[in-house]
């Protein structure tokens, strides 16, 4: 078998699997932070409770992303040991940069928050909490960093066979970096956000309405509106981005083949293939992309045949992941909208039908962050480096297909039983749900 | 002043002893876990007693291998796509490991918390031994090629020397392990403690010795450097420290010994770095060795890495002893413990 197609499998099960995870983690933080705010300002009881339960699960969840984690950090030397070499000097400070200000204050201050409570003051209970979000969201920041230089480039030169860092604040806020970063921050807050009025919304469902879970949909709700309309705000800003520094991918997100003005946006087509647009059923809307990426209906937008075919990503990939990765922003805005329009009217908690939808949309922002990676890293292709470096040409030399397969099988077990653990874990700790008002007082006094 | 590449050979040799003496303590508590926790009362004495520290004793070794990619980017690459095999053995058990303590204590069955209790003792146990067989084949040699891609094979890393090695790292680990339980637990598992702290220490002196004197007959290499009188200031207080611990622990001051072997663990690391310098990876017989000059960054990357260490490691100590201060003392359940 191909020794670089079974490490591109390696990396897209390792780097997905792990993905699963830091979503929740980045944007339960956030919210346990809002939680542990109001309970620090107010001493209300309740936020207590309910910033607890949503600590054991962000908890749980943060275990598996960490033990997940810990092989990305090694896999580029292991898998891609020639692009190593050719962008360690610009790729390994954010990696450093990641553990020395993210990983350290987000796992230290975690279990002082999991294990100290009963040592620390409401104060340092509500700062650990701040610097768990704090070092959960800064991690992202220095791994879009490495990422983003990988999708364009800056801040560098060509010398002695390798990219050299050349200015390291071009580096790190290189073209694609902050609208990767806020867009993949908006998501992650979805991803909490809709797991939190999901599962709040399970509860009324079975009857267990409780002080904690009307709190948690509130703000779950609350927050959903909030990070979908940043998700296409922040988007927006991303595809502008892209048009401008990644025109090939831009086109293949759109399947755009032809250069032209005046493009248009697809809503529906058949997917395009690598030859070209299949004919077909489509509904488009006139200059959108133009509009979208350039703020005016008739501008000029390159399309895939202007690029060398050995330049082209893989086209249908891209157009489906992309495509359908805003159909699903879309839903989960709508959502979110009857969301708050039910909580504006004060009936959030008996719209039965709507905590149905809710619950069932809890993997969407998932689904959508997942098709989103794939549209940034599918689309990025044939380059691993954007321009610099081929995927083909970055591959450990000395490492055989047998050996990446066996890793392959390896982590592939691991991996399934660690979701599936992690699965039943998260639906043990759900049916267990929340302390309920006085029952842990009446307790405490039982065994005093 | 010394050259940045100096700098950042002894800045990755820092980050890798306060790994070794951090989370040496928890995989040594992991693979001792077992033998000296009885029911799951004591056992969760055990646990709670690296709790809330392993996962934050743990990032030294991510951010040993981040500062190695940014510093040494050819020694990341050829190391760890030349040991693959390996590597893909202590992932899994670090994937395991990192997941454990989290999993078991969320049910309550015996069978489940006994199968956990296994998967931590198994997983603490191989990679103490691979970190030390891959540290005796790098003080030994890789076989390198010209263009310092590794040219060796899985079952050439299996070598004697290597594996005493191995044996010493998981004798070190079960040592510092059983000085932290000596300090943190109490009654029959800090008993028990103790004895394991007395014959894992026997085994890591003899293990010493017997890797010291191969070294000196085998690989004449590693002991050029100690031409130079300075250099035994690091073997020296290895032996005090090391002999000192052996006479404190068991006794009434559990903080010093534990002091005593974290000094001894991090001189050992110092003897074996000062060998070694000016190469990272010498190369067996014709390759190319990867040295600090041939094999780092340029000085920029050098730079600026720098400039994060000085700002960042200054607050991730002062928080980190925040945080072990706030656990100070023998290990006390309650409602929140796991």
């Amino acid at each position: 078998m191909d020794v670089v197609w079974l490490a591109r499998l390696q990396f897209s099960l390792t780097i997905m699997f792990h993905f699963l995870f830091p979503p929740i983690t980045i944007g339960l933080a956030f919210l346990i932070l809002l939680l542990e705010t109001a309970r620090w300002r107010t001493a209300r009881e309740v936020y207590r409770r309910a910033s607890d339960f949503w600590l054991g699960l962000f908890t749980v969840t943060f275990v598996v992303g960490v033990a997940t984690g810990i092989v990305m950090e090694f896999e580029f030397g292991t898998n891609w040991a020639t692009y190593s070499r050719f962008v360690g000097d610009i790729f390994g400070a954010p990696l450093a940069a990641e553990a020395i200000f993210a990983f350290f204050l987000e796992s230290g201050f975690l279990g002082l928050l999991i294990f100290g409570r009963k040592r620390i003051s409401s104060f340092v209970r509500w700062f650990a909490s701040l610097m768990v979000a704090l070092g959960t969201t800064l991690s992202a920041f220095w791994i879009i960093v490495a990422n983003s230089w990988m999708q364009t480039p800056a801040g560098f030169r060509l010398a002695n066979g390798r990219a050299e860092m050349t200015d390291f604040l071009a580096v790190v806020f290189n073209p694609s970096t902050l609208p990767r970063f806020t867009h993949t921050v908006a998501a992650a807050w979805t991803m909490g956000a809709f797991l939190m009025a999901g599962i709040a919304a399970w509860y009324y469902i079975k009857g267990r309405g409780s002080d904690v879970a009307r709190v948690s949909l509130k703000l779950g709700t609350v927050m959903s509106v909030v990070a979908c309309v940043l998700n296409f705000t922040t988007g927006d800003h991303h595809a502008k981005q892209v048009a401008r520094t990644q025109e090939a991918k831009f086109a293949a997100m759109e399947g755009l083949f032809t250069t032209q003005r005046g493009a248009p946006f697809t809503i529906f087509a058949l997917p395009p293939t690598q030859s070209g647009r299949r004919p077909g059923p489509e509904l488009a809307v006139p200059g959108l992309t133009s509009f979208l990426a350039f703020g005016d209906f008739q501008a000029l937008v390159r399309g895939l045949e202007d690029f060398p075919r050995r330049d082209w990503p893989p086209v249908a990939i891209t157009f489906l992941s992309f495509h359908h990765m805003v159909i699903l922003g879309g839903l989960m805005l709508l959502v979110a909208l009857l969301g708050l329009v039910l909580l504006w009217r004060g009936r959030l908690e008996r719209a039965r039908w709507w905590q149905h939808l809710a619950f069932w949309s809890i993997p969407l922002p998932m689904i959508a962050i997942q098709l989103g990676w794939v549209t940034a890293e599918v689309g990025r292709q044939p380059w691993i480096v954007y321009g610099l470096m081929r995927t083909r040409d970055a591959v450990s030399k000395v490492v055989g297909a047998p050996q990446i397969l066996f890793s392959i099988v390896l982590f592939g077990a691991i991996y399934a039983v660690l979701g599936v653990l992690w699965l039943y874990l998260l639906r043990r700790e759900i049916i267990h749900g929340p302390a309920l008002a006085g029952t842990e007082a009446e307790v405490r006094h039982a065994a005093a | 002043m010394l050259p940045l590449e100096t700098v950042w050979f002894l800045l990755v040799g820092v980050l890798l002893a306060g790994y070794a003496v951090l989370d040496g303590f928890d995989l040594g508590v992991g693979m001792l876990h077992r033998f000296v926790a009885k029911s799951d009362g004591e056992r969760r004495q055990v646990i709670n007693s690296v709790g809330p520290v392993w996962d934050g004793n743990e990032v030294w070794l991510l951010t040993g291998g981040g500062a190695l990619f940014a510093a040494f980017p050819k020694v990341y690459a050829t190391v760890f796509s030349g040991l693959y095999l390996a590597m893909m053995l202590l992932l899994a058990a670090l994937i395991l490991r990192a997941v454990c303590l989290e999993f078991r204590s969320k049910v309550a069955s015996p069978r489940w918390r006994g199968t956990w209790d296994t998967v931590f003792a198994v997983s603490s146990f191989l990679p103490s031994l691979l970190f030390g067989v891959a540290v005796g084949n790098i003080l030994r040699g890789l076989p390198l090629d010209a263009e310092q891609e590794f040219a060796g094979t899985f079952l050439g890393l299996l070598n004697p020397f290597a594996l005493v090695v191995g044996l010493l790292s998981v004798a070190m680990f079960l040592t510092q392990g059983a000085a932290w339980l000596d300090l943190k637990t109490e009654g029959p598992v800090r008993e028990r403690a103790g004895a394991w702290a007395k014959s894992a220490w026997l085994a890591f002196a003899v293990l010493w010795l017997v890797a010291t004197l191969y070294s000196r007959i085998a690989i004449p290499r590693l002991w050029q450097a100690y031409a130079q009188p300075l250099t035994w200031v690091a073997p020296v207080l290895f032996v005090i420290a090391a002999a000192e611990f052996r006479v404190l622990v068991g006794g009434k001051r559990p903080g010093l010994a534990f002091a005593h072997f974290s000094v001894a663990i991090a001189m050992l690391l110092a003897i074996m770095g000062q060998g070694l310098y000016p190469d990272l990876v010498p190369a067996l017989g014709a390759g190319e060795s990867l040295t600090v000059m041939n094999a780092s960054s340029t000085p920029l990357t050098l730079q600026v890495m720098l400039t994060f260490a000085l700002i960042g490691m200054p607050f991730v100590i002062g928080y980190t002893i925040f945080i072990y201060r706030r656990f100070k003392g023998r290990v006390k359940l309650d409602e929140h413990s796991y």
